[in-house]
């Protein structure tokens, strides 16, 4: 299983819109620094994440969602929420980490 | 497990090392091998010795040397990045003929091989960046 990582605001790059396209079912994806902004409610990505969920598993990194303003209940349903001791499980369990950077 | 760090982005810039901090500390807490972390690119600011942020915030670069001395950590500069930035330890100041040098502790300057090196060696190598 690879884990993707996405750093950037969905707003700012298509790297978010990439890695949803090229990621394989079962991979995991983990949203984190701008990336969180992708993993909010009511935005016109949400439709996006809610169709990857179906074949991937996708994890924001609380801390980071939460610096900028944004609480666990703002979240797109189904995304789980990770701290920095769960981003270095989700590591260890993936054969190999991409950067979307 | 073993694990490999490479950090591409200068301090105070984004997030990236910030995340590589507080992902590398996160892993050494729970038992994980850091092999290296790498710094490329304008990742080398994070090795000068000379930055002063203001008191109240966070130090990205003592930060580091403080944590690669609890833990023993390779915290390895890229030569070419950091000559083309203004990036010396002695040895490299003499050789070009600079006055001073301003790398931090705990930092060394060495080659590219030493990434390929984490690369091969760790069992994973995230990378950070912009």
């Amino acid at each position: 299983m690879t884990l993707h990582i996405v750093n950037k605001s969905p707003f700012e790059t298509n790297s978010l819109e990439t890695c949803l396209r090229l990621a394989r079912s079962g991979h995991c994806v983990l949203l984190f620094e701008d990336g969180v902004y992708g993993a909010s409610k009511g935005t016109r990505f949400e439709a996006l994440l809610t169709e990857a969920m179906q074949n991937c598993k996708i994890h924001v990194l609380l801390p980071d969602f939460e610096a900028r303003g944004m609480k666990a209940d703002n979240l797109i349903a189904g995304i789980e929420t990770v701290d920095y001791l769960g981003f270095v499980d989700l590591v260890t369990a993936s054969e190999r980490v991409q950067s979307w950077l | 497990m073993k694990l490999g760090i490479m950090v591409s982005e200068g301090p105070y810039q984004h997030q990236a090392s910030d995340s590589a901090y507080n992902f590398t500390k996160a892993a050494l807490e729970k038992g994980h091998e850091i092999f290296r972390v790498f710094f490329y690119h304008d990742g080398v600011n994070n090795a000068t010795r000379l930055t002063v942020p203001p008191q109240d915030d966070r130090n990205i670069v003592n930060r580091w040397s403080e944590l690669a001395k609890q833990y023993d950590l390779d915290l390895v500069v890229c030569i070419a990045a950091a000559q083309r930035r203004g990036l010396l330890d002695e040895n490299e100041a003499k050789r070009n003929g600079k006055d001073a040098n301003n790398i931090a502790e705990g930092f060394r300057i060495s080659g590219l091989g030493q990434l390929i090196e984490a690369g091969i060696q760790s069992e994973r190598l995230v990378v950070f960046g912009d």
